[in-house]
């Protein structure tokens, strides 16, 4: 493990987390969240976990995300909270 | 209230990041996970199951059952979401059609134009402008995709993926077409009818492998009781079992995955898309 690399994604993991539970827009909250999936596989990945890895990446980077569009895109776009 | 949750939060938080301090270093050889099992599994994997991918050979051989109860959570969540969002409206609807020559768009209230028709084209009521560059793009793309995914499911013994992960993007090829094109064209490849009996054909797959095993005189999902209609030896024998149970996996996945997106992108009326 290179730990500036792990430190860069760690940050970047908090900061897309707290960003999709603050942000208004829903369309832009599933893809933060899809960012965020993509980080967790990465770092999966450095640490050696490369099934859970390719796992991450197609299940919750991949197919997750456009669920999410297609349930925002039959609800609505703006929470109220 | 909100700042009473935050507190709560952040206390648990804190809690729980304190009470990792108790577990072992990352990668630690002194740690109860790397002494026990994972040495056993490690150096007797390959000799008794013929799979070099420790991974693949933990997850759907020594630990078959987990797997096989996983690929039932999915099918549920598939079942769940049919049960949900399937709404079967009889009443017809608002339908949009297009006139192919001239491009004139129809709007056709409670009736509908016949579907064969080569003159019309029905078209979504949230319809964009075919993008020819994306349709091109995606249709050349899918059969590639298709293949990789099933490069995935086959390839599990050797590298990192398996059923989950090919069925997967099996799936996500599907849900391409019904984003690139239109849902439609989607259901016109896998129906809703084949695509619900695949859900329940991959777990079968999966089960059935077990039970062949039970009728053959071994235990439960032990494939070595399948050397005998395989014709090869008991650590072959595993291998191939593997492999049958990860197809059946895979099936499963993709079904369900489809079947997720068609009833939530089309609010289950399985017509029209995104």
């Amino acid at each position: 493990m290179i730990w500036q690399l792990d430190l860069a994604i760690l940050t970047l993991v908090i900061v897309t987390a707290i960003a999709a539970i603050s942000v208004k827009d829903l369309l832009g909250c599933a893809i933060l969240f899809g960012a965020y999936s993509f980080l967790m596989c990465l770092l999966w990945a450095i640490m050696a976990a490369v099934d859970v890895a390719f796992t991450e990446a197609s299940v919750g980077a991949g197919v997750s995300t456009v669920f999410f569009v297609a349930a925002v895109f039959r609800t609505t776009r703006r929470t109220r909270d | 209230m909100k700042t009473a949750g935050l507190i709560i939060v952040i206390l648990a938080g804190a809690i729980l990041l304190y009470a990792t301090q108790d577990f072992p270093p990352w990668g630690a050889p002194d740690s109860p996970a790397s002494t026990h099992v994972s040495p056993r599994y490690l150096q007797k994997s390959m000799e008794e199951t013929a799979v070099p991918n420790v991974v693949t050979s933990v997850l759907a051989d020594y630990r078959g059952f987990d797997t096989m109860f996983e690929t039932s959570v999915i099918f549920c969540a598939g079942i769940g979401c049919f049960a949900l969002l399937r709404i079967f409206r009889k009443k017809p609807e608002d339908r949009y059609y297009r006139h192919i020559a001239t491009e004139i768009t129809l709007h056709i209230k409670g009736g509908r134009i016949p579907e064969k028709s080569s003159e019309f084209e029905r078209i979504d009521a949230l319809w964009t402008p075919y993008d020819l560059i994306i349709k091109t793009v995606c249709r050349i793309l899918v059969p590639f995709i298709q293949l990789f995914a099933l490069y995935v499911i086959a390839h599990g013994h050797h590298s990192p993926g398996g059923g989950f992960q090919g069925g997967v993007i099996l799936g996500a090829s599907m849900i391409l077409i019904a984003i690139s094109y239109n849902m439609r064209t989607a259901i016109a490849r896998i129906s809703e009818k084949t695509d619900n009996l695949l859900m329940a054909t991959g777990v079968f797959i999966y089960a059935g492998i077990g039970t062949l095993c039970l009728i053959l005189g071994a235990n439960f999902l032990d494939y070595s009781g399948l050397s005998t209609i395989l014709f090869s030896g008991p650590i072959m024998a595993r291998s191939h079992g593997i492999f049958g149970v990860e197809i059946g996996v895979g099936i499963t996945v993709m079904a369900v995955m489809i079947s997720i997106y068609n009833n939530l992108a089309s609010e289950g009326k399985q017509d029209e898309g995104l």
